[in-house]
């Protein structure tokens, strides 16, 4: 389990890193954490001539509030998150998110930004950003560019990441009024990555409802009938399993009936949570 | 590439493979086999050291990258007081049988005891669930980082 040779270069700015990046005739990727990228690179699933490391880069640690946004660098950490090294004004659910990716060790290096750089469908930080409506900030060679993470992630292990590239970060949006945020998801194993992840997020009473379903397709699902369901007001758990069937149909019809049970109560579970915050 | 790192406090200077993983460097350029290398995908834990005062998996993450940082081996916390505790302990509760992995699980038990003082055996449970044993079953080891954990609570009461 050794990686094919290859060179390495630990660039100052991200100018440097997006050319070195860009290079024509180059095969060369970027690493962070390297938590996904070195086993990849091991296994030989991933074969780099050129390996650009991005983790020692100060403008990508910047991590910043408004009162309109709270502004994470790419290269911060899940422990980071975990520690509540940054703001968390969602209610402690990036907090909680990021306490249930992998092990310690792989959160002291694995960053926000290669997770969603990386887009496994099964991945953590996806789902909640799309749910939290969050946008990432891009660095390239002609500019900086910025896009809803919801449309940034195309499919597996696919993003809008063009050559030369860079993820600088993310700004995810505050509401006037309090958030109400719910998560539940199942794996096999502490710490493995899921076969289900939900994601509730209600502004204030009565207000706007996201639901996000993740690992269960390509890229996370956003659920209208669900959403609509729990903005009713309608309080009724059989209800809004009947509306989480419902979308299943629509976003996933072919999904088996175990995965339709296990999508169904990590809906439901997302919900009891997001119900205990006040 | 030329590294420069404090590996178990002495500098050492080595010329390494950018492919290099940290466990293959510290095993065989520098002869450190208490690291041990179980699955080399980040699955097992057996070959966790400590960069920085951070656990790290070896196997996870590349000399080169670790240039100008410090690692502790288990060589390295041979004195280490909490160390000490654990090793009393994983051998009084059986925490251990053919050894292979109880280096990945002493740092990482030293680990959940600083971050999480006097845990509870759920606690360390959850915590544990990245480091593989294939041979005690846990309930020793688990028995033997909770039992560590209240004498060094009781030891040094305000941490
Ligand atoms: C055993 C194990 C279990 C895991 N379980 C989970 C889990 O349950 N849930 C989960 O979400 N994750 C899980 N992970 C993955 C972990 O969260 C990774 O850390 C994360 O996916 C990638 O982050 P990284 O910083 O390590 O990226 P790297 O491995 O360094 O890079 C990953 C990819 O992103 C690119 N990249 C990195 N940073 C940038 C950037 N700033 N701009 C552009 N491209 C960039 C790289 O080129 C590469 O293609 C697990 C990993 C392991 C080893
Ligand atoms: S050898 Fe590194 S985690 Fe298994
Ligand atoms: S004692 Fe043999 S693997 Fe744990």
């Amino acid at each position: 389990m050794k990686s094919a040779p290859f060179d390495y270069v630990r660039p100052r700015t991200v100018a440097e890193a997006s050319a070195l990046l860009a290079q024509a005739g180059v095969n060369a990727a970027a690493i962070a954490g390297g938590q996904s990228l070195v086993p990849m690179l091991n296994l030989r699933v991933a074969q780099v001539d050129l390996l650009v490391d991005l983790s020692r880069l100060d403008e990508l640690k910047a991590v910043g509030e408004t009162s309109e946004n709270l502004q994470i660098g790419a290269l911060t950490t899940h422990a980071a998150i975990e520690d509540g090294m940054i703001p968390d004004p969602f209610g402690g659910l990036m907090r909680r998110v990021a306490s249930t990716i992998s092990y310690r060790a792989v959160r002291n290096y694995g960053t926000i930004g290669g997770s969603i750089a990386l887009a496994d469908p099964a991945a953590d930080w996806t789902g909640c950003l799309i749910a939290l409506g969050a946008v990432v900030r891009i660095g390239g060679r002609n500019g900086a560019r910025e896009q809803a993470v919801e449309d940034f992630v195309q499919g597996t292990y696919s993003t809008s990441l063009g050559p030369g590239e860079v993820i600088l970060g993310f700004d995810v949006p505050r509401s006037d009024a309090p958030l109400r945020c719910g998560f539940a998801k199942v794996a096999r194993k502490s710490g493995a990555f899921a076969n289900s992840i939900a994601y509730v997020v209600v502004q204030g009473r009565g207000g706007l409802v996201t639901v996000v379903l993740a690992a269960a397709a390509p890229r996370p699902i956003v659920l209208a009938g669900a959403a609509r369901h729990l903005a009713s007001g309608v309080d009724s758990e059989d209800a809004l399993r009947a509306a989480v069937a419902d979308d299943l149909k629509t976003y996933l019809p072919d999904a088996d009936p175990y995965e339709t049970r296990l999508h169904i109560s990590t809906v439901v579970r997302a919900a009891r949570d997001m119900r205990t915050q006040t | 590439m030329k590294i420069t790192v404090e590996l178990n406090g002495a500098k050492v200077v080595h010329d390494v493979e950018p492919r290099e993983t940290l466990a293959d460097f510290v095993r065989d350029r520098c002869g450190l086999t208490a690291t041990h290398l179980g699955c080399e995908h980040g699955a097992c834990g057996a070959c966790t050291v400590v960069v920085d005062g951070q656990v790290t998996r070896s196997c996870l993450v590349l000399a080169v990258m670790c240039d100008g940082r410090s690692i502790d081996t288990l060589e390295g916390l041979r004195n280490n007081p909490a160390m000490e505790v654990l090793r009393k302990h994983f051998h009084e509760c059986h925490g251990l049988q053919c050894g292979f992995c109880t280096p990945g699980m002493l740092i990482m038990a030293r680990d959940i005891l600083q971050r999480l003082p006097g845990p509870d055996a759920n606690t360390v449970r959850h915590e544990l669930s990245g480091q593989i044993c294939r041979c005690t079953g846990y309930t020793g080891i688990v028995k033997a980082i909770v039992a560590a954990g209240q004498e060094l609570a009781r030891d040094t009461p305000n941490g």
